[in-house]
């Protein structure tokens, strides 16, 4: 009911990497009969339910067919159980229900919210299970998929933040499938068949694939049936290989690409860390001091406080199932590209030899474990979470001990993971913006 | 289930908002100020928005600096946002380390140095964070020229970030004199939700902001009354884009000026049945349906100070001509004007209202910004009990007379982004500006 404000914060905030963590709620987990893995969080305080599940069906999951896994994805409620997809959003509309989906480079996932009024929630389940397990794929709506899609690829052209995060990951992996875009290219996309969608459906939304996550004003025996309910509706099939493993760089490359923007926008990374990764913790308080904690970041005092050289300026791991990347981003107008570039390199290479002082450490510990209640204050964050620690089968007690492991770190462990695993002379930098020259 | 607030004014007239959410042991506190966008002048746009960046570089007790250092050594979240209508500080922060947020927040209400090197660094800043927002992003450059062309002289044509011109001639005496005019206790609400005893914030809020010396004499803003539009109004933006795109407003009533009250629930309803979830006409009929657009929106809020605009927007897809995306929104809003709309899709459209008012509640800040919006803008945060009741008042009769009143073509504005080719080695800043 809010009017949209033109909100202007100071820092960006970047979700993907925050691996923070609460007044940790309690996770149940059970396994259904035919294998779909159950991550649970009782939320009775109000009446709503959300649900999430979640296949290892993201793009990496392409192949040689670069767009398959989000379009998958994209076409569940485009028409499922002989329903159109004007029905399905009527159906779903009429009782303020709301479906979500989307993909990542690991994960496609699919999520409900719904009032937990006994027929609404009823209502919302039912049509829920058709769009996550009886999706028809229908030519004429998969056409219109595609030509959105192809429109998204030509916006991209106009973007070119878009464009230097898609030159990164090219450069970055080359032909390991993190490498290539998740939005597929004009020529992929268009090749691209009903028929491919519909085998990519049927082997990667499958119960021993996947997981459900459920959090909301549902008891564990509501809980337990509503898993066996949606478990029940998918085929059991198999869980997808492990992705191959990603190489490191071995030498520094830098890409340039010229546009006509005011600003030039500057990706400077290397691969980082998976998911469960032994350096998870050392990488993770490192960064927070490097540029992840936002305004108190050493980055953003020696870019945005001490120079005014940018709006912008963060560095983050993004751990996946294999190396995720590790990225230094900003924006600067052009004249200051390369100014701005050089204290990036010197800020990372100190940082990299030298680590963080104990007067830094020290107060990143407080605040990464005085904001411990505030990752998960609401159901929104907390079907999140559950659902990432679930898909990387990560121990149930990841929130309840993150603050104790991240406040036993020593400078001298967190220098050593920076001196092993970061290399400043092997990165990828990308600049966008100026002309050929 | 209404959750009831507690409302308190401290002697030097700071209000004070209360409302208990004890799901998590966290708390979020805002700082409202009666000041944006909207109160400023040609020659000054983007004070508001500036003043909010220089609220971070220090007050006599926390030089430049501390303030974020003491925020991260709390855990706590901290930032701000500047509107037309209001600025606005807030924190999110552990419930037992409330006193923390209130010690730094108020001592900014009063005691900021604006330090003029420090200032030379932030305007720098915001000049970067100027060119990020507007200046390379052809939709957004769009939307402002369209905003500027939409007002003659309500203060909504000026963008919130400022002109650029503007960031460039700004001074920090300018600063100061304008954060002397408006950041007073007396023209400010404190908000504060989450996992508090009213009675305890009360104590704390007379402990820190008690003392603040309240401003004699804030002068209202003037008027600035919009004049009457008369015709329509025709804009081209041309600058280097793959995509055109289009917006078009209508200038409309907010609850604040409609003399029915009515009306406009009647429009937002309106606004929901063209673009309120996957089942609503733009998406049925222009995104599916004829196929001709990729996207396709309709927006309108009664909840400014000042009437704003009820507009729509859209992009045409792959192969369709803007005219197509053009014509088909203006026939959205004929038909609107000629039938009444379904008792389904307002049934639909309700459904919806009443959902989001639950979901609303999951987050902690979307409960705190309802109640420091309406209380800024002048509205009084007791509307969000009566909001849902009349939305569901709302009927189809009452849908077609909006539409059939204000979407009228004497008070519509177009603008259309005319794609250049994005050519690197062409100089920038060759937009032209056609009227």
């Amino acid at each position: 009911m809010l009017k949209t404000i033109i909100v202007a914060p100071l820092v960006l905030l970047f979700a993907l990497f925050t691996a923070q963590v609460s007044a940790a709620p309690k996770i149940e987990h059970w396994t259904t009969v035919n294998g779909l893995r159950v991550y649970y969080v009782p939320a009775p305080e109000l009446p709503m339910l959300d649900m999430r599940l979640i296949f290892a069906a993201g793009s990496a999951r392409d192949g040689a067919k670069p767009g398959l896994a989000m379009l998958t994805n994209a076409m569940l409620d485009k028409g499922a159980a002989g329903l159109s997809e004007d029905q399905l959003a009527e159906q779903f509309e009429a009782i303020g229900a709301v479906f979500s989906s989307s993909t990542s480079n690991d994960m496609g996932w699919a999520g409900l919210r719904t009032i937990t009024l006994e027929k609404e929630q009823q209502a919302a389940l039912e049509l829920w299970l058709k769009v996550v397990s009886k999706p028809d794929f229908p030519q004429k709506d998969f056409e219109r998929v595609q030509k959105l899609a192809l429109v998204d690829l030509q916006g991209e052209k106009q973007d070119p933040a878009s464009l230097g995060g898609k030159a990164f990951y090219q450069a970055l992996y080359g032909d390991h499938p993190y490498g290539q875009p998740e939005n597929g290219t004009e020529a992929s996309v268009q090749a691209l068949k009903v028929d491919d969608l519909k085998a990519f459906y049927q082997q990667h939304y499958v119960a021993k694939n996947g997981l459900l996550a459920i959090v909301g004003a549902v008891d564990r025996a509501q809980a337990e049936a509503l898993a066996e309910k949606v478990s029940g509706a998918l085929p059991v099939g198999e869980a997808a290989a492990a992705l191959p493993e990603v190489k490191p760089l071995t030498e520094a490359k830098t890409v340039k690409i010229p546009y006509p923007s005011t600003q030039a926008h500057i990706l400077v990374g290397q691969v980082g860390n998976k998911r469960g990764d032994e350096d998870f913790f050392t990488l993770y308080m490192g960064n927070q001091v490097l540029g992840g904690s936002g305004f108190t970041s050493r980055l953003m005092k020696e870019i945005r406080n001490d120079r005014g050289l940018s709006y912008s300026v963060y560095s983050y791991f993004a751990p996946s199932a294999q190396l995720g990347v590790f990225q230094v981003g900003l924006q600067t107008k052009l004249e200051q590209t390369d100014e701005a570039l050089k204290v990036v390199r010197d800020v990372l290479g100190k940082f990299q030899q030298d680590g963080p002082t104990a007067e830094e450490l020290e107060a990143s510990k407080k605040d990464v474990s005085g904001g411990f209640p505030l990752r998960t204050a609401n159901n929104s964050q907390i079907v999140e979470y559950i659902g990432m620690i679930g898909f990387y089968q990560l121990p149930l007690d990841y929130l309840d001990t993150f603050t104790t492991k991240v406040n036993a770190l020593t400078r001298e462990q967190i220098t050593e993971a920076f001196t092993r695993r970061v290399q400043p002379d092997k990165m990828v930098t990308v600049i966008v913006g100026g002309d050929e020259k | 289930m209404q959750v009831p607030v507690h409302e308190y004014k401290l002697d030097n007239g700071l209000k004070v908002l209360v409302k208990q959410d004890k799901r998590a042991p966290i708390a979020v506190v805002q700082l409202w100020y009666k000041v944006g966008s909207s109160y400023e002048h040609n020659g000054s746009t983007g004070l508001s928005h500036v003043v909010e960046h220089m609220m971070f570089k220090g007050t006599q007790k926390y030089p430049t600096g501390e303030f974020n250092r003491i925020i991260a050594e709390n855990g706590a979240e901290d930032n701000a946002f500047t509107g037309q209508d209001y600025t606005a500080y807030y924190q999110v922060i552990a419930a037992d380390r409330l006193e923390v947020a209130f010690e730094l927040e108020s001592d900014r209400v009063r005691n900021l140095t604006l330090p003029p090197a420090e200032f030379k660094k932030e305007i720098e800043v915001v000049k970067e964070e100027r060119r990020w927002r507007t200046e390379d992003k052809p939709t957004s450059l769009t939307r402002e020229q369209f905003e500027a062309v939409a007002f003659l002289n309500s203060p909504y044509k000026n963008p919130v970030i400022g002109w650029m011109a503007d960031l460039d001639a700004m001074q920090v005496e300018d600063l100061r004199a304008w954060y002397e005019r408006w950041y007073a206790p007396n023209n400010a609400t404190l908000v504060v939700v989450g996992d508090v005893e009213p009675e305890k914030v009360l104590e704390l809020a007379k402990k820190y902001y008690g003392s603040l010396k309240p401003t004699e004499n804030i002068p209202p803003p003037k008027p600035q009354t919009e004049v009457e539009q008369k015709g329509v109004r025709t804009i081209k933006v041309k600058a280097p884009a793959e995509l055109p795109y289009i917006m078009m407003g209508y200038k409309v009533p907010g609850m604040i000026n409609a003399k029915e009250k009515w009306e406009p629930y009647a429009l937002e309803m309106l606004a929901s049945i063209l673009d309120g979830g996957n089942s609503s006409r733009l998406s049925k009929e222009l995104i599916r349906g004829k196929e001709i657009a990729s996207s396709a929106s309709a927006w309108y809020s009664g909840f400014g100070r000042l009437p704003d605009l009820f507009s729509l927007s859209g992009m045409p897809t792959k192969g369709e001509k803007l005219e197509t995306v053009k014509a088909a929104l203006l026939e959205q809003v004929e038909k609107l004007r000629n039938e009444p709309v379904t008792a389904d899709e307002l049934a639909r459209a309700k459904a919806q209202v009443i959902a989001s008012e639950i979901y609303e509640r999951d987050s902690q800040q979307n409960q705190a910004n309802v109640l420091g919006t309406l209380e800024t803008v002048g509205l009084g945060y007791k509307l969000a009990d009566e909001y849902v009741d009349n939305i569901l008042a709302i009927t189809p009769e009452q849908i077609q007379a909006v539409a059939k009143k204000y979407l009228i073509e004497d008070s519509l504005t177009i603008a259309e982004l005319d794609p250049q080719p994005i050519d690197p080695n062409k100089p920038k800043n060759t937009r032209s500006f056609v009227r």
